[in-house]
């Protein structure tokens, strides 16, 4: 049974200092096959690629455990130079092109043709440096690439620059085709960048090159594409091999409960009562025709209402868009449509609208955008509340007393661990980084809080105090909190309503206690009614 | 040990190095037999003159532009402000009409107009560095040759008429004019508060063609030579570059300071604190430039002459060289690292010279040590800098 | 799928005569403004067309190595190398050595080279070294690399010779024993050593060196490594003919010369343009490779007889004719230029490029991307010392303490004055440059004296004129232009143009 499968992983296991990504992690594939791998960010995905392909970033931390065999035979991997030769090509989700060089000279970048040197000796002296480079040559070896994916219209003396996203990654495909001895090749979500036409475009060629005898592994969140294509898929879970099925013998749903379903654990204590009432008459956060430009993770014409007084979710898989929301309202990236704050439309134009209006942020960067790393936790604190609102100034200047007051409070109601208000905030752990950011959007008393990631890298105890704390905050003092989280067990121990994005658009606003399927639908963009169920 | 390793880690290893070296410059000094009192003396001066003009990094830095090495067109506006002061006094003969207040005159009314010009020529600067975020330093360096290599084309064509700024014969500004009959050392010198100048006039305001003019003993205090040994207290330019400090401390400390540093620190954290970066940036420019023009009739009136052509041409690079010194990174600089890094930079050039002298007779070796100790820090910061780069 | 070339055909796009001319205007801005300063200026300064066009030539031949070897750096992604300060020390520490020593001529020069070569590798090693260190920074870490070289170049000249290393004739050393003079005379010595060389001993090197390669070549054959072809024996005959015609006396007397008039080389050049494209035209006559644009071979046939044309006019032609050209250094700058065009086409070349469009891509391509850097410093101090060289002996004497911090300001204006940028330097934009930039330099202090009534005035133009093209070109090539407004749906929502939908009628 072993020999039938070209590529065998075998109890794959890695650590990363101590944090275990991969546990016993299997993966077949068999030549001529195409074969999904499908999982929620952080399922482990891109680490069992990294293996496959030797990339330094594994032998640098330690390794990994398990064994990898191709065509039967025990292989060690060591570097993607090592994983060339055996065969195994990868096309990146970020082009590895040169816009200014034409076709040719991407295909055959750092892998050029070239004759000696006509002067004698050169070569001896310097090696293949000063070889004359045979482009005539090369363009044959492009043209054939480029024709064995069916891509007669693409010049090989073009230039990369100008040709459309899909284009540009057949001449990424063709330049691992173009590699010799091509055995298995993987594709790293490549429908991200692409429009429909292309996309399709894109399936077709997978399936030529698997009727050619290639493997491909085809990493997809995209239901749809799975089941058009794929002969058959692996799901992985929280580092662990959930289950291999042929596609034929398997529903959406069942994929869809693969990929998601688990005990769901409770993070926060239950609470006695709830006396909120949530009305549909009272909202606090509009969206409407919602556009975001944030590179990585657009959002497209979102139309969503939240109502004033609930925890809103918003959840889905990376790259889908729930990012950009929070930061198209922050000012950070160019929006387009209508943002309606109790029902008054927000001047996104104008710098830090949405903080006078008491919105405030904490965004999923803490490092990047949360925190001025070379200054003091005092000074984070209250940076927003003095500049949106003037607040701890003395007479122009800084009030010192007040700030230190006001900066303790906030170390004992949050438990930031630290030496003192005056200490660096880029020397605190992560998860006190974050309890500074969200000290700095409850210093400005805000109406509704949007807070992204807000667990992220903090330790299980901290966890459940700050989803707490923010639950409090919603309870006693009525504010509107949306929370936007990649961890769906978060967001359904305190959401009242969870919005999953996909693509950009809101796929389905589901109930924190619905089945695990419809999450795993949404975030592939589907309802339970798209796949007839 | 690990509290001495602490403070090691504090200081930084480089400021270390140079902190004993300039110790052990100044030993070797007063083995050699200098006097002390006028070695410090100098010193102190030194450290004093340059202090404005390294202060005024502090604004650039912390705005986001890196160092300024533009900063010469603070220094031109500066000049240019003193040359016109001191032609409009000679020309409406203040010192006939106000005796020794004229001399004050002359160095407010320089002031006034350096800094004008300094605040346009600087909000000027700071429009083009926001188009060119990313090669600010280099753009910057540039930039300032062409400001000085076009004031050379100004000077030699303005025709004034102050003997002490212009050529005998022929037209144009002098290299060096002194300013010893104008503001020199009114902050610094005692000289100018015990002993009386002569001070040429325009002819026929009397018949002498100049008058005599000692500044009021009252203020003295300005700079005291401390019982006659031989060591000058400056304590007027001591007290300039306090309320400098001041005034920066403050700003850092205000609403639009604390904006300001925050632009430079994190574009994208201000941005999303409603701040607009390119407003903070152009400010931090202006105020950059202010301080350069302000610095250099500092300098100048403490040195005694005011140095026109390509003297300045430099002098943006001891600064940058001498913050560096006192701490600061390309990203962020202190108040604190201006003090320290004028003094040890200043010291080691003051202190090396009589040392050297006295070791190898040598006179252009202190200005090639100069040279190599400058840009060698700038080298050094260069290949520190992390992410930004300009 | 349909054979459609025309949507992606992107290299030949039909746009007319006036949008190119208006491209070609704005790209060259800083070139065009140029040529009108240096009009306006030859104007006012009323010298002579014979003088001025004497000295261009002059300063091209002296000046364009230099230039040339910012060309590779510029290929590699690091921008102007204001480094090549440190190429132009070693330059001229060598020849300090040289002359000091009392060699002369050609034989003194070459051993110059022989000093200056080593000691330019091993400071091109070290300043490509710091340049890995301050990626993204390169040109104002060479700036201050400049200036930090040059406070140790006069620590070496002012402090150690004389003192440490010992050196006592008076002739180049300060009275008082310690440190050189501020200026060292070649007359003598080196001054002319490459300029002198005449055209019979190229003709004898050039055989020298091809016999050189075939007997090497021989020697592979013998030994079975590499066969030896009929091209090469072609090779080896067609020089040796070459040689020998030499030797027919009508000839011969012409070639004793070390000087060749200008509109014999004029004539030669522009041949050598028309019989080039003629060639390539012929090659191509079955039109196999689509990236050759024939239109332009031609139009090059036609400006090469056109201007040969011009040059019957008699007024031209005596001015033309009254300029002489050393005939080897501009055979060096010719071959410096063929360099730079031919390593474009070896796989270290192309790496260097590869590297200058992008790091990352190059990395992840399996190019040492820290490697390629470095060589290309490497080769650019090399170059420039080489540069050096010429420029001394032409000059004649050097100042001992200025020459090398002159070098790399006037060169990276030169180069940005014909058109460059910091992203993209040519062969012809470093040529006309130099040309453009000290027609400058000679007509401004005349110019400036009469209009201003002070030389000053002109001298002072010049330098701000090199700092401020400097300035104006590091500017426009880091240029921000604000974001023109546009509907976010459209292309959000659309990955690409109009080609996805035309692909739907298939």
């Amino acid at each position: 049974m072993e020999t039938e499968y070209l590529l065998s992983m075998n109890n794959i296991s890695k650590e990363y200092f101590g944090n275990r990504v991969l546990k016993n992690v299997d993966l077949q594939v068999k030549a001529g096959e195409i074969h999904a791998l499908m999982g929620e960010n952080g399922a482990g995905k891109s680490t069992l690629m990294n293996i496959l392909f030797g990339m330094p970033v594994i032998h640098q931390t330690g390794g990994y455990e398990g064994q990898v065999q191709l065509a039967g035979e025990d292989i060690n991997i060591t570097d993607p130079h090592d994983a060339m030769n055996y065969g195994i090509g990868m096309v990146h989700q970020e082009f590895m092109l040169i816009p200014a060089f034409t076709v040719t000279q991407n295909i055959k970048l750092g892998r050029e043709t070239g004759k000696p040197n006509m002067l004698p000796l050169i070569d001896k002296v310097f090696g293949r440096d000063l070889d004359t480079l045979q482009w005539d040559e090369m363009a044959k070896d492009s043209r054939k690439a480029l024709d064995s994916i069916g891509m007669m219209n693409i010049e090989e003396y073009a230039k990369v620059a100008g040709m459309p996203i899909g284009y540009q990654q057949f001449v990424e495909i063709a330049r691992e085709i173009d590699k010799t001895g091509i055995k298995i090749l993987v594709f790293d979500e490549p429908t991200a960048v692409l429009t429909e036409s292309e996309a399709d475009r894109l399936l077709e060629i997978m399936r030529l090159l698997a009727s050619r005898g290639i493997a491909i592994i085809f990493i997809t969140h995209r239901l749809d594409e799975v089941v058009q294509v794929a002969d058959s898929l692996t799901v992985l879970r929280d580092g662990e091999f959930v289950a291999r099925k042929e596609v034929a013998e398997t529903s959406y749903v069942e994929i869809a409960q693969l990929m998601i379903g688990r005990t769901v654990e409770k993070l926060v204590e239950d609470e006695d009562t709830d006396k909120r009432e949530l009305s549909d008459d009272r909202i606090a956060l509009e969206l409407e025709y919602y556009c975001v430009n944030m590179p990585g993770e657009r959002v497209l014409d979102m139309n969503v209402k939240i109502r004033d007084g609930e925890i809103f979710g918003f959840g889905g898989l990376a790259g889908q868009g729930k990012i950009g929301i929070h930061n198209g309202i922050q000012g950070l990236f160019e929006t387009e449509g209508n943002v309606y704050v109790h029902g008054e439309l927000l001047d996104l134009e104008k710098r830090g609208e949405a903080l006078r209006n008491d919105i405030a942020f904490v965004s999923e960067d803490r490092r990047g955008v949360g925190l001025l790393l070379n200054e003091s936790i005092e000074r984070n604190i209250l940076f927003s509340a003095m500049q949106v609102k003037n607040e701890f100034l003395k007479g122009g200047l800084l009030d010192g007393k007040k700030s230190r007051e006001h900066s303790l409070e906030m170390i004992r109601l949050l438990d930031i661990r630290c030496t003192g208000t005056q200490q660096t905030v880029g020397s605190l752990s992560g998860g006190n980084q974050q309890k500074v950011c969200l000290a700095r959007a409850i210093t400005l008393n805000p109406d509704i809080l949007m807070v992204a990631e807000p667990t992220r890298g903090i330790d299980i105890g901290a966890k459940k105090l700050v989803l707490e704390h923010l639950r409090k905050m919603n309870r006693e003092e009525g504010v509107t909190i949306v929370v936007i989280s990649s961890e769906l067990v978060e967001l359904r121990s305190i959401c009242d309503r969870i919005g999953i994005v996909s693509d950009g658009k809101i796929a389905d606003i589901l109930a924190p206690d619905s089945p695990d399927a419809d999450f795993g639908l949404a975030m592939s963009g589907l309802k339970r009614e798209d796949v007839g169920e | 040990m690990t509290k001495l390793k602490k403070a090691i880690d504090i200081i930084g290893i480089p400021r270390l190095i140079i902190g004993l070296f300039f110790i052990a410059l100044v030993i070797t000094a007063l083995a050699v037999g200098l006097t002390p009192s006028s070695l410090f003396s100098d010193i102190l001066r030194r450290w004093m003159m340059y202090a404005i003009l390294v202060l005024a990094m502090v604004p650039g830095v912390q705005s986001g532009i890196g160092m300024n090495f533009g900063i010469s067109l603070g220094i031109v506006s500066g000049l240019l402000g003193s040359v016109i002061s001191m032609e409009v006094a000679y020309v409406k003969g203040w010192f006939f009409h106000f005796g020794a207040g004229a001399a004050w005159l002359t160095l407010l009314l320089a002031l006034l107009i350096g800094i004008v010009l300094a605040a346009f020529v600087g909000a000027a600067y700071g429009l083009l560095l926001n188009r060119v975020k990313g090669s600010e330093m280099t753009v910057s360096t540039y930039v300032g040759f062409s400001a000085i290599a076009m004031m050379n084309i100004v000077w030699i064509l303005l025709r004034f008429q102050n003997g002490q700024l212009r050529w005998p014969i022929g037209s144009g500004l002098r290299n060096t004019a002194s300013l010893q009959e104008s503001f020199g050392g009114l902050l610094s010198n005692p000289d100018v508060y015990s002993q009386s100048r002569s001070i040429a006039i325009p002819a026929g305001l009397n018949e002498a063609g100049s008058v005599t003019v000692q500044q009021p003993k009252a203020l003295s205090f300005l700079a005291i030579d401390v019982g006659g040994s031989g060591f000058v207290l400056p304590l007027g330019l001591i007290m300039v570059f306090a309320l400098c400090c001041l005034i920066i401390w403050l700003f850092l400390r205000s609403k639009k300071g604390l904006a300001m540093s925050a632009a430079g620190e994190n574009e994208l954290f201000a941005v999303s604190n409603g701040i607009n970066v390119d407003s903070m940036r152009i400010l931090g420019t202006a105020v950059s430039t202010v301080l350069g023009a302000v610095g250099i009739i500092m300098y100048a009136q403490t040195y005694g002459f005011l140095q026109l052509y390509n003297a300045p041409l430099m002098m943006g690079f001891a600064a940058v060289a001498s913050i560096l010194i006192g701490g600061a990174s390309i990203e962020r600089a202190s108040i604190s690292n201006v003090i320290i890094g004028t003094l040890l930079f200043q010291g080691i050039l003051t202190v090396a010279l009589p040392v050297v002298n006295a070791v190898i007779n040598v006179s252009a070796l202190p200005e090639i040590i100069r040279i190599i100790i400058t840009n060698g820090i700038i080298l050094y910061a260069l290949t520190k800098a992390r992410g930004g780069r300009r | 799928m349909t054979n459609n070339n025309l949507e992606n055909r992107v290299l030949k796009p039909n746009i007319s005569i006036g949008e190119r001319l208006k491209t070609f205007l704005f790209e060259n801005k800083v070139m065009l403004v140029f040529v009108i300063i240096c009009y306006l200026g030859y104007l006012a300064s009323g010298s002579r067309a014979d003088t001025v066009l004497n000295e261009v030539f002059t300063r091209i031949s002296r000046n364009s190595f230099t230039v040339l070897s910012l060309l590779i750096p510029v290929l590699a992604g690091m921008g102007l190398n204001f480094g090549i300060v440190i190429g132009a020390i070693a330059a001229q520490i060598a020849v300090f050595a040289v002359v000091y020593w009392g060699l002369a001529g050609l034989s003194g020069m070459a051993l110059a080279v022989l000093i200056a070569t080593p000691l330019a590798i091993i400071f091109g090693y070290l300043v490509g070294k710091l340049f890995n260190m301050t990626k993204g920074a390169e040109m104002i870490t060479g700036l201050i690399l400049g200036y930090f070289a040059d406070g140790l170049y006069q620590l070496l000249f002012l402090v150690l010779i004389g003192r440490v290393i010992p050196a006592t004739n008076p002739r180049f050393i300060i009275d008082g024993g310690v440190g050189v003079k501020n200026v060292v005379d070649l007359t003598g010595t080196l001054k002319y050593s490459i300029d002198r060389v005449r055209i019979i001993d190229l003709a004898l090197g050039l055989l020298v060196i091809v016999a050189v390669i075939t007997a090497v070549r021989l020697y592979l054959h013998l030994s079975k490594k590499r066969k030896f072809t009929l091209k090469d024996l072609a090779l080896m005959v067609g020089v040796g003919i070459l040689y020998g015609i030499t030797y027919i006396p009508a000839i011969e007397r012409h070639l004793y010369v070390e000087r060749i008039n200008l509109i014999v080389a004029l004539s030669l050049v522009l041949a050598l343009f028309a019989i080039k494209s003629a060639y390539s035209i012929y090659k191509n006559r079955d039109g196999h490779d689509p990236t050759y644009s024939r239109g332009r071979s031609i139009s090059i046939i036609v400006i090469s007889v056109i201007a040969f044309a011009l040059t019957y006019v008699p007024s031209i032609e005596t001015l033309i004719m009254s300029v002489e050209l050393p005939v080897l250094p501009y055979v060096l700058i010719g071959g410096l230029m063929a360099f730079n065009k031919g390593i474009l086409n070896t796989r270290l070349g192309h790496n260097m490029r590869t590297v200058g469009q992008s790091n990352a891509v190059a990395a992840a391509s399996g190019i040492n991307v820290d490697r390629t850097r470095l060589i290309a410093v490497i080769l650019s101090t090399v170059l420039a010392c080489w540069g050096q060289l010429i420029y001394l002996q032409n000059l004649g004497t050097f100042s001992t303490y200025g020459a090398h911090m002159q070098v790399g300001q006037f060169a990276v204006a030169a180069l940005l004055v014909g058109g460059a940028s910091v992203s993209k330097a040519t062969n012809s934009q470093a040529i006309i440059g130099v040309t453009l930039f000290h027609l400058l330099f000679i007509i401004a202090p005349q110019a400036g004296n009469n209009l201003f009534g002070d030389a000053q005035v002109g001298e002072y133009f010049r330098v701000f004129v090199s700092y401020g093209v400097i300035a104006l070109s590091l500017a426009m090539h880091a240029w921000q232009r604000k974001k023109p407004a546009g509907s976010m749906m459209a292309s959000l929502s659309q990955a690409g143009p109009a080609i996805a939908e035309t692909e739907k009628k298939e």
